[in-house]
């Protein structure tokens, strides 16, 4: 049947269609979607979870594989930092069952810390890498993936990128067939990494890459298209927008498509090589592709990130390729007298427990000195003004351990660390140990919406359900932090100003590793309450709700202050700070 | 090829009208790429969707100057994305404008009055559709998006008729919603109709 499907949901329709039996992950944009879908569309035989992190996720999957089970596990690229340990063995090992380890990475970037290019890591863990280009392409490369995979005895990654993973396209799905039953597990010594094993797996590797190699150059996915003088090679989505920017110039290129960037298809390359006059190469995040030429000493020469012909960062569009390539037409130019227009970064959601949680620390440790370590999650957007309340960011979990460090280091003042309920199970756990053993000093701060908030409210071990909506037994974040030592633990809810005040006074009274539980649900699955109105009369416009909060249901209304009635839920927070008293709810 | 791009602010619901438009051409036998804004972008942050649709379409995104239409969700969006529309095109927008946080917090300017002037006055196809009054007749401020897409399918600019989006609205909202969304979609049809 043709549906419209976004490039993550091709992917899970091709993992079922492939026959999948265990699909693993940890959410993150732009992955998300692919496991969510599998778990929608799960037509019984697969068993899919959302794992506590991801190399959980990747472990879970290759015990799958190691099975002659078909597995998934499904990350972000940095993600695929966290899975790295099992990643960088398991090649070794091997596996009896296809095992695709899906990456999704986010040139820009838009939603993720850094431009990691997943190509290297195929190459560094000697693992082979299918590159889409498209969510029909996603689709059958899945499928393609598995079978290489599972008659090679190796794992081997599919990566896409945000453009293929949020883009959709028609894609023609055939109706899923129930695989045959996996052949079991073996015992043997193949499964157990040692160094004798290792030597001779690393000797395998290096062999494997060469064969890989030929076999790719005849895959058809690694396409050269046309036959004009000027070369461009391409991967991913940066091919389609060659191809949209050489529209009505065709005849002048050859195009050369990269569907598997390691082990590059050589030959494959070196005919493309032997017929163009001179070559670009539009790929987005690394030089994977460019480097890759480079080594095969081609005779004409290379345009690419190298010499600066294209941006070393940011996503690549038909714009700046046909701006490149001189085929793009000039933009419009009635921009320039233009009202000036602010930007418009994403904010924290009017009636966000998250605002309430970080204004309850910061009214309690007003005048005092204080360090906020954040982390990964909707809660870093509390670093934006007014509330300013992120001093660091860097990795998942790592606001706890951060903070170790700013103590140790003799920094003045009390350190916090910020971390959500989902962020907490996935890294935060071995963070806390990590600061009662060694004798830290600093106050955690849990924010527990419930949820998995930022990637679309994912289920976490806190939760009790899981991701096929079966119930489970419930991790409670107050029990583990007991168990883990620490010296006080205290739960309270944020939009209760007083309460979570005190709470927060209360630990700053204390030395050693206390935490407080900041507990109230995400606002986007809650039913909205009813909104709060301004009563014109009374305020004054000093506009101190807005200023404080920074709540985008909060608006200047000429002198007034007014309130947006399609988005304030009623959190009442705007209500706690208004000196006046004049916000609380409509009288009818 | 039709390419349209729907620009608004995150959860204005410009992901599910996107879809829509390219299911209503995947009704008619037609291809359909969408690309569109999802993660942390999407929290109250500008957004836009790209929908394109014909027999062949190479890339998900528009480049500048491709749109034959933008759908505009709040006017200073459609001003940030201007550079999308083809010369000539067609601009349809909401009039009702969303102040960004930076702009309330009093660090920068934000004239909504003023934006909707100038499209008004460089665009020949501006057509400014009054919301406000459609969504007081449904009742629900969330058929804003529906209402905008009555209006897209009356402009003709995608090839697509008011009756193929119905039909592929209805598979995407729930049963109790469609009547309300219905309404949106034609009274968003007769309003455009109607200043013409």
């Amino acid at each position: 049947m043709l549906e419209l499907l976004m490039g993550n949901e091709a992917v899970a329709l091709g993992a079922i269609a492939a026959g999948v039996r265990v699909v693993s992950g940890y959410p993150g944009t732009p992955s998300t979607e692919v496991l969510e879908t599998i778990a929608k569309r799960n037509p019984g035989f697969v068993h899919v979870e959302w794992s506590v992190n991801e190399k959980a996720g990747l472990e879970v999957a290759a015990g799958a594989a190691y099975a002659g089970a078909r597995s998934l596990v499904t990350m972000k690229q940095v993600g695929l930092n966290v899975a790295s340990d099992p990643l960088m063995c398991v090649n070794y090992i091997g596996v009896k069952g296809g095992m695709v380890v899906y990456v999704a990475d986010d040139p820009g970037p838009i939603s993720s810390q850094t431009e990691q290019d997943t190509r290297h890591f195929g190459r560094y863990a000697r693992i082979p890498v299918f590159d889409c280009s498209s969510p029909e392409e996603a689709f059958a490369m899945t499928m393609e993936a598995f079978d290489f995979s599972e008659k090679e005895g190796v794992p081997v990654i599919l990566r896409s990128t945000t453009r293929v993973c949020h883009s959709c396209a028609s894609v023609d799905v055939p109706e899923p067939k129930a695989p045959e039953r996996a052949p079991g597990f073996e015992k043997d010594p193949r499964w157990v990494i040692f160094p004798r094993l290792s030597f001779e797996s690393k000797k395998r590797l290096f062999a494997a890459e060469k064969t890989y190699a030929e076999t790719f150059s005849g895959y058809g996915r690694n396409e050269i298209i046309g036959g004009g003088r000027i070369g461009i090679a391409c991967g991913g989505v940066s091919f389609a927008y060659v191809m949209d920017a050489i529209r009505g110039h065709e005849e002048d290129y050859t195009v050369f498509k990269v569907a598997t960037p390691y082990p590059f298809p050589a030959e494959k390359a070196a005919s493309f090589l032997a017929g163009v006059e001179k070559v670009y190469v539009f790929e987005e995040l690394d030089p994977v592709i460019e480097d890759a030429l480079t080594m095969l000493r081609p005779a004409v020469p290379l345009f690419g990130k190298r010499d600066g012909t294209v941006p070393a960062a940011g996503e690549l569009s038909a714009d700046i390729v046909g701006s490149i390539l001189g085929t793009a037409k000039a933009a419009p130019p009635f921009n320039e007298d233009a009202p000036f227009l602010p930007p418009r970064p994403p904010v924290l959601c009017a009636g966000c427990p998250h605002r309430a949680s970080f204004y309850a620390v910061k009214q309690a440790m007003k005048g005092k000195k204080a360090i906020f370590c954040g982390d990964i999650g909707c809660y870093t957007l509390g670093n934006a003004a007014p509330l300013d309340m992120v001093d660091t960011c860097l990795c998942m979990g790592a606001g706890i351990t951060v903070a170790q460090g700013l103590y140790h280091a003799g920094e003045e003042g009390q350190t916090f660390a910020f971390v959500g309920d989902s962020t907490f199970f996935a890294s935060g756990i071995t963070g806390v140990i990590n600061a009662v053993y060694n004798k830290a000093d600093l106050i955690l701060v849990v924010l527990d919406n419930h949820t998995t908030a930022m990637t679309g409210h994912q289920p976490h071990p806190g939760l009790g359900i899981t991701v096929m909506n079966e119930p489970t037994q419930v991790i409670d974040i107050a029990s583990v932090l007991k168990g883990c030592g620490v010296a006080s633990v205290r739960t309270a809810d944020p939009f209760d100003r007083a309460a979570a005040e005190d709470a927060v006074k209360a630990a700053a009274a204390e030395e050693g590793v206390r935490a407080i539980i900041f507990r109230s649900p995400c606002v986007a699955l809650e039913k909205g309450g009813t909104p709060l109105a301004v009563d014109a009369e009374t305020c004054v416009g000093c506009g101190k709700c807005i200023r404080q909060l920074g709540c985008p249901a909060l608006r200047k209304n000429g002198e007034k202050t007014a309130i947006d009635p399609a988005l304030c839920v009623g959190c009442g927070l705007c209500q706690s700070v208004c000196p006046k008293g004049c916000i609380g709810k409509e009288e009818q | 090829m039709k390419s349209c791009l729907l620009c608004g602010v995150g959860g204005q619901g410009t992901v599910l009208a996107s879809r829509i438009i390219a299911a209503a051409a995947m009704g008619k036998g037609l291809f359909a790429r969408t690309a569109e804004t999802i993660g942390m972008a999407q929290r109250g942050g500008s957004v836009v969707s790209h929908v394109r649709v014909g027999a062949s379409v190479p890339s998900p995104l528009i480049p500048n100057g491709g749109a034959d239409v933008l759908l505009g969700f709040e006017p200073g969006e459609v001003l940030r994305n201007l550079r999308y529309l083809k010369e000539g095109g067609t601009v349809i927008t909401c009039p009702e404008t969303v102040a960004p946080v930076t702009a309330s917090l009093g660090g920068t300017a934000y004239d909504g009055g003023a934006i909707l002037a100038y499209l008004r006055e460089h665009l020949e196809k501006a057509a400014v559709l009054d919301t406000a009054a459609i969504v007081a007749v449904c009742g629900s401020p969330r058929v804003v998006n529906m209402a905008l897409l009555g209006a897209l399918a009356e402009s003709g600019e995608m090839g697509l008729t008011l009756s193929e989006i119905e039909t592929a609205m209805a598979k995407k909202i729930r049963p109790r919603f469609l009547d309300m969304n219905k309404k949106a979609l034609e009274l968003g049809a007769k309003t455009l109709s109607e200043k013409r």
